[in-house]
């Protein structure tokens, strides 16, 4: 083919080109234009082009990952990678201490009460359950909450916020709000994760916590999902709290303003102690904090008639921002609350976790929640004649005990015993042999017809870790009398004594 | 906009002369009679007169008779001597269901009739024993539901609408931030104090959220069993704050999870629970591994073992408190969690806990999910690749916003090649799905060996609360020792207990046989029933044929809020759904059957949604998800059928069926596969 031909043959096809170019709409316009810009200034329609082109090479170059220290592998070498990869099992085996727990397991056959029949068919008085009203033996708390199954039914089958919020909800809120004196209440379906949820639904990255090292397990799991700055201070260490508030505040004076809140508990989970609140309510106004205080062993126990730490120690609750207590101990119902401003409940209701996501209380555990309260604000005897028992079963059991020591507060119901530290340091006891010596002394007084428990803690993966000591676990209830009480716990007192002594 | 007056009582107040009056003494709407009008759109209220007298031809014998039925073959002389539940007394003895009620009708007492009124408000009778189906995977490789798409002018309104609303909320913000402070005090910084919510966070629900309050959250009373009482609100200040008129609303409920139809307040379930109460009080007041345990809680273990098919279980007193402490227990540092990414809140929220890492893949996409996995197992931990100690692939049995299930198949075949551990969230498939209402396993025919963990809730089904662990024993035995919820979390009551233990036993047949299988098989009859339906309107739905979730796609924000409204119009109540539970365009309503409904108030849904979907424009189904019309009248034999509709698929044209059709052909079409 001659040069000739290939040209007539080139500019024909370039005549047709341009001739469907000509033939789309809108194409003379592309032409003026491009023509009226560029002027016939070659160097501008070079640069122009080699841009154009350097975007087409840019779109059409393979990808590449922009994740470091991957390694580039065949198919082949993969495959065999899989073969060769040897998962752990999904849990590993029980500890020593794990399987005591699983084993040493109690079953209750039938009600719970001050005396329960266990399922080896011995009957015992019960001092682990939170049954200190003894609530769960009152006929007319039953008959409510027929009544209720009867109008209800058992669950309420969705969500608060799709057709799961009952009337008695709404009830029960109002009542826990009134009964406390705060503007609004929200009510969660358990307890345990009421705070878990409250927690983070306020306090996000970058806001600061400064909360007490000796928390309940719930809190903590609150803060680590919160994903805030934390700073601990020491356990119901007040000065240190100070000096902690002190220091967050001179830390980030010059940083944007975020949340900041203090976490603590009315009754310690795990200590049994109390927390002096008008003192955090001033530090609390003094370094422009939040609280968030979680009632949940307080609430229903401490006070002239139950209403927790703020009435107890005379402080307005509408001064603490979130009030975080339990309907399932003593008011024997289930479920958990929030008490505070209307601004910090409504917030709840659409961002804490384990409201939104989460179906809503069984309407005749809410109704019971409400009538347990009426009961408690009713009939402040109620209240101190528990604390005539506690009183009763804590003059049997510290000031008398060579072994153990009550870290719990005087007015707690819940006596928490860990053995004395002079005892521990003779002995050289580890804190695992401390859980069996204390699983021997349950066992003990389950053999001499009294059901008390340990202190059931469990560590986490959230640093810093968390020492509680080994402790045991007394409950006063009312369905016993003063006299019951007394020979239960002297019963418990030779127990741990023989226990220990044992102990070489 | 003003808010729409709930109470329809323009053309429905009088009651037909047959109605019966409900325990609320409100003339319950169940019994009223439609006004027969031509014109559709003023027919407020839905159900036509033709499924009327069928639905006449139902109470009949529920109020007249005791003479059980022919054709349902699981009977009933246990049935009988509960009255309190009459399931299958109530069906009709004739097919015809356009008879008219015969003059022999002899009313029932008032107190009779009162009684029945509540109890079927709550759960209704079959309407015949051809409304029942069980549902099974029939084999083969599991369908990957097809996603239909509306024309693209729907998406694009979608996100012009949603781009106003965002302007107009900075525009109202703007003013209202400077003349309006009092509103404004949570979002800023004051007297020192940070402000309590972040202000980006709360646009969304300030601004978007706060128009369409009234569709959410709604006050109910009452059993949530077929019918729900709604308490009627109103508001002064747009949905700020809400006040009770004093009045409520009886609604057919298609918003509850209460899929076998146990949310009631008699019959055996709450005959026990009664018991049970007097008995064991209300509540164990410790926590499990305390002194919490009780004879009970071993008794549901075992039975919940049993009926899942795994060797132990544990109970929990709340499903999302479940889910929040098990991975902790399961998983740690070292660890990855590979998860579906539509997993529920619970799920992430205990992931995050675990201090695992966590992968997410596309949803239910097998192809994805394998990618993944080669890449963790040959590449290991990040930077330093060390390998992983294990994998877990968390996914749910049965996704709740899209009505999809998980392909347990394709995951089983996954497993077995790269030995990941497998986690299945069943909180909505067990009791919904297979034929013995086993979940997933069940459904697909797996054995439950291959599946590791099986995690459920005890709220959906069973009409309970809480939620459930089965797995192994020795893995349940450490679990015990290891799982904050048993450490810290209250116990599940005695009462709930109750529920659960009589809803599991009448599932498997061992109270009042034949009930539990009504219940699945109504239930599976109906899911098919009302997504066939939905699907020959012409709109579209998400979702496996088999699911009682039914979401029907809206997209544009607006329409949510009209539709929520339209429905409760027509007293019928439904949940609806957008951004950010579903992505940002494709909003929904979601519909929930149970086995509670009968045909007739599925119906009655058809009718309003057909009504509705002509006003809304929602009718913008493609087919290809299914629902078009044959192309003749000929529908080959049963067994040339699947064949014959495979070839048809080729020409596919929108479905826009008429309502009568729908209705006439649905209870025979809805037993075939629904493509």
């Amino acid at each position: 083919m001659d040069l000739q031909e290939t040209q007539r043959l080139l500019s024909e096809h370039l005549h047709s080109l341009a001739d469907l170019f000509h033939r789309i709409p809108g194409s003379a316009i592309l032409l003026r234009y491009v023509k009226s810009s560029y002027q016939n200034d070659p160097v501008r329609s070079a640069v122009e082009l080699f841009l154009f082109l350097f975007a087409v090479r840019y779109l059409l170059a393979p990808k590449y990952s922009t994740k470091p220290g991957v390694v580039k592998l065949s198919e082949d070498e993969i495959d065999d990678l899989v073969d060769e990869w040897t998962p752990e099992p999904l849990v590993g085996r029980p500890s020593p201490l794990e399987e005591m727990e699983v084993e040493k397991r109690t079953v209750i056959v039938g009600p719970v009460g001050p005396k329960s029949k266990l399922a080896n068919g011995r009957t015992v008085v019960n001092l682990g359950s939170y049954n200190f009203y003894n609530f769960n033996a009152n006929e007319s708390l039953k008959e409510k909450a027929i009544q209720t199954l009867r109008n209800y039914g058992v669950g309420p089958c969705g969500p608060r916020g799709f057709y799961g919020t009952q009337d008695v909800h709404m009830k029960t809120e109002a009542d826990v709000a009134a009964y406390l004196g705060t503007d609004a209440c929200i009510v969660y379906s358990q307890a345990f994760s009421t705070i878990s949820s409250v927690i983070p639904a306020f306090s996000k990255r970058g806001d600061i916590i400064v909360a007490d090292k000796g928390v309940s397990y719930a809190i903590r799991k609150g803060i680590q999902i919160s994903r805030s700055i934390v700073r601990w201070y020491e356990h119901n260490d007040l000065e240190d709290l100070e000096r902690v508030l002190a220091k967050v505040t001179k830390e980030q004076a010059r940083k944007p303003l975020t949340r900041r809140f203090i976490i603590t508990e009315g009754l310690f989970e795990s200590y049994g102690d109390m927390v002096d609140l008008p003192k955090i309510i001033e530090l609390k106004l003094k370094y422009k904090f939040r609280l968030i205080l979680d009632e949940t062993w307080s609430f229903g126990v401490l006070g002239r008639t139950g209403r927790g730490v703020t009435e107890h120690q005379n402080v307005d609750a509408a001064e603490v921002d979130m009030i975080v207590g339990s309907l399932a101990g003593p008011l024997i119902a289930g479920g958990g609350f929030c008490a505070g401003s209307e601004e910090i409940i409504h917030h709840q209701r659409i961002s804490a976790a384990a409201y939104t996501f989460s179906a809503a209380l069984p309407a005749l555990l809410s109704t019971t929640a409400s009538d347990t309260i009426n009961i408690l604000q009713n009939s402040p005897d109620l209240v101190s004649q528990l604390r005539d028992l506690t009183k009763a079963m804590w003059a049997q059991l510290d000031p008398r005990s060579d072994w153990v020591r009550c870290t719990s507060a005087p007015e707690n119901p819940i006596m928490i015993l860990v053995i004395k530290p002079e005892v521990v340091a003779a002995k050289r006891l580890t804190a695992d042999d401390q859980q069996y010596l204390l699983q021997d002394v349950v066992d003990e007084c389950l053999a001499n017809g009294v059901l008390i428990s340990r202190l059931k803690t469990l560590h986490d993966n959230f640093e810093p870790k968390q020492d509680i000591p080994p402790a045991l676990k007394v409950c006063v209830t009312m369905g016993l009398t003063k006299k019951e009480i007394e020979k239960s716990g002297t019963t418990i007192r030779h127990a741990i004594t023989k226990v220990l002594s044992r102990r070489k | 906009m003003p808010r729409r007056s709930s109470n329809s009582s323009t053309t429905d107040s009088s009651p037909s002369p047959t109605s019966l009056p409900t325990a609320s003494g409100k003339g319950g709407i169940a019994f009223k009679a439609p006004s027969i009008k031509s014109n559709r759109l003023s027919q407020l209220f839905s159900t036509s007169p033709r499924s009327k007298s069928g639905f006449q031809t139902a109470q009949l014998p529920a109020v007249g008779s005791n003479t059980p039925p022919t054709s349902a073959p699981p009977i009933s002389s246990a049935s009988l001597s509960l009255p309190t539940i009459s399931l299958s007394t109530a069906t009709s003895e004739n097919s015809n269901m356009d008879e008219p009620p015969t003059t022999l009708f002899q009313p029932p007492s008032p107190e009779e009739a009162r009684r029945l009124a509540k109890q079927h408000a709550q759960f209704g009778p079959i309407g015949h024993p051809s409304h029942r189906y069980s549902s099974r995977h029939p084999g083969g490789p599991f369908p990957e539901p097809v996603m239909d798409e509306p024309p693209y002018y729907y998406l694009l309104t979608t996100y012009i609408s949603y781009l106003i609303l965002i302007a107009f909320g900075h525009v109202r913000d703007f003013f209202g931030k400077r003349f309006r402070e009092e509103n404004y005090r949570h979002l800023k910084a004051r007297n020192g104090y940070g402000a309590l919510n972040s202000d980006f966070d709360n646009f969304y629900v300030r601004r978007l959220k706060l128009r369409i309050n009234d569709c959410f959250e709604r006050p109910v009373t009452g059993v949530p069993g077929r019918y729900i009482t709604l308490i009627d609100r109103a508001t002064d200040d747009h949905n700020k704050h809400f006040h009770l008129t004093g009045t409520t609303t009886d609604t057919l409920n298609l918003s509850s999870y209460n899929y076998l139809g146990f949310a009631q307040s008699e019959g055996p379930c709450a005959d026990l629970v009664e018991d049970t109460i007097k008995k064991y009080g209300i509540s164990a007041v410790s926590t499990r591994s305390e002194v919490g345990t009780q004879d009970l809680h071993i008794e549901v273990e075992d039975l919940i073992a049993r009926f899942v098919g795994k060797e132990a279980s544990m109970v929990f007193s709340m499903g999302f408190g479940t889910n929040a402490t098990i991975f902790p227990a399961l998983v740690g540092k070292g660890d990855l969690i590979i998860s579906d990414e539509l997993n529920h809140a619970s799920i992430r929220f205990g992931a995050r806990l675990s201090g695992a890492s966590i992968g997410m893949f596309k949803h239910n996409d097998m192809k994805d999910l394998e990618m993944r996995l080669r890449e963790a197992i040959s590449q290991g931990q990040p930077r330093t690749h060390r390998p992983w100690k294990k994998i877990l692939v968390v996914v749910e049995g049965l996704y709740s916003m899209e009505g999809s299930m998980c392909n347990l198949p394709g995951l089983i075949a996954l497993k077995r090649r790269y030995k990941f551990h497998l986690f299945v969230d069943e909180a909505h498939s067990i009791g919904a799905i297979g034929p013995q209402g086993r979940g997933v396993c069940d459904y697909f025919g797996v054995d439950t060996a291959e599946v590791d963990i099986l995690m459920g809730t005890l709220t959906k089904s069973f009409g309970a609360n809480g939620g459930y662990i089965a797995a192994d024993k020795a893995m349940i035995d450490k679990l015990r020792a290891t799982n904050s919820g048993v450490f810290y979390g209250e116990t599940i009551a005695p009462a709930v207990l109750a529920q659960i233990s009589t809803a599991l036993r009448i599932i498997n047949g061992e109270l009042i046989p034949g009930q539990g299988e009504e219940r699945l098989q109504r239930l599976a009859f109906n899911s098919r029933y009302l997504r066939l339906g939905l699907k020959r309107l012409g709109f579209i739905v998400y979702g496996h044929d088999d699911s009682p979730i039914i979401p029907l796609l809206l997209f544009n924000p607006a329409k949510m809020p009209a539709f929520s409204h339209e429905m409760l119009r027509r007293k019928i109540s439904v949940v609806v759904v957008g951004y950010p539970a579903t992505p940002l365009v494709s909003s929904r309503a979601r519909f929930c059957v149970s086995a509670a409904h009968t045909k007739e108030d599925l119906d009655r849904v058809l009718t309003a949604c057909d009504e509705i979907g002509n006003v809304l424009q929602l009718k913008f189904s493609t087919g290809i998800a299914g629902g078009a019309v044959p192309s003749d009248d000929m529908v080959p034999p049963p067994e040339k059928e699947i064949e014959w509709r495979r070839q048809q698929a080729a020409k596919i044209t929108p479905p826009r069926w008429r309502l009568e059709d729908v209705i006439k052909r649905g209870t025979q079409d809805a037993k075939i596969p629904l493509c």
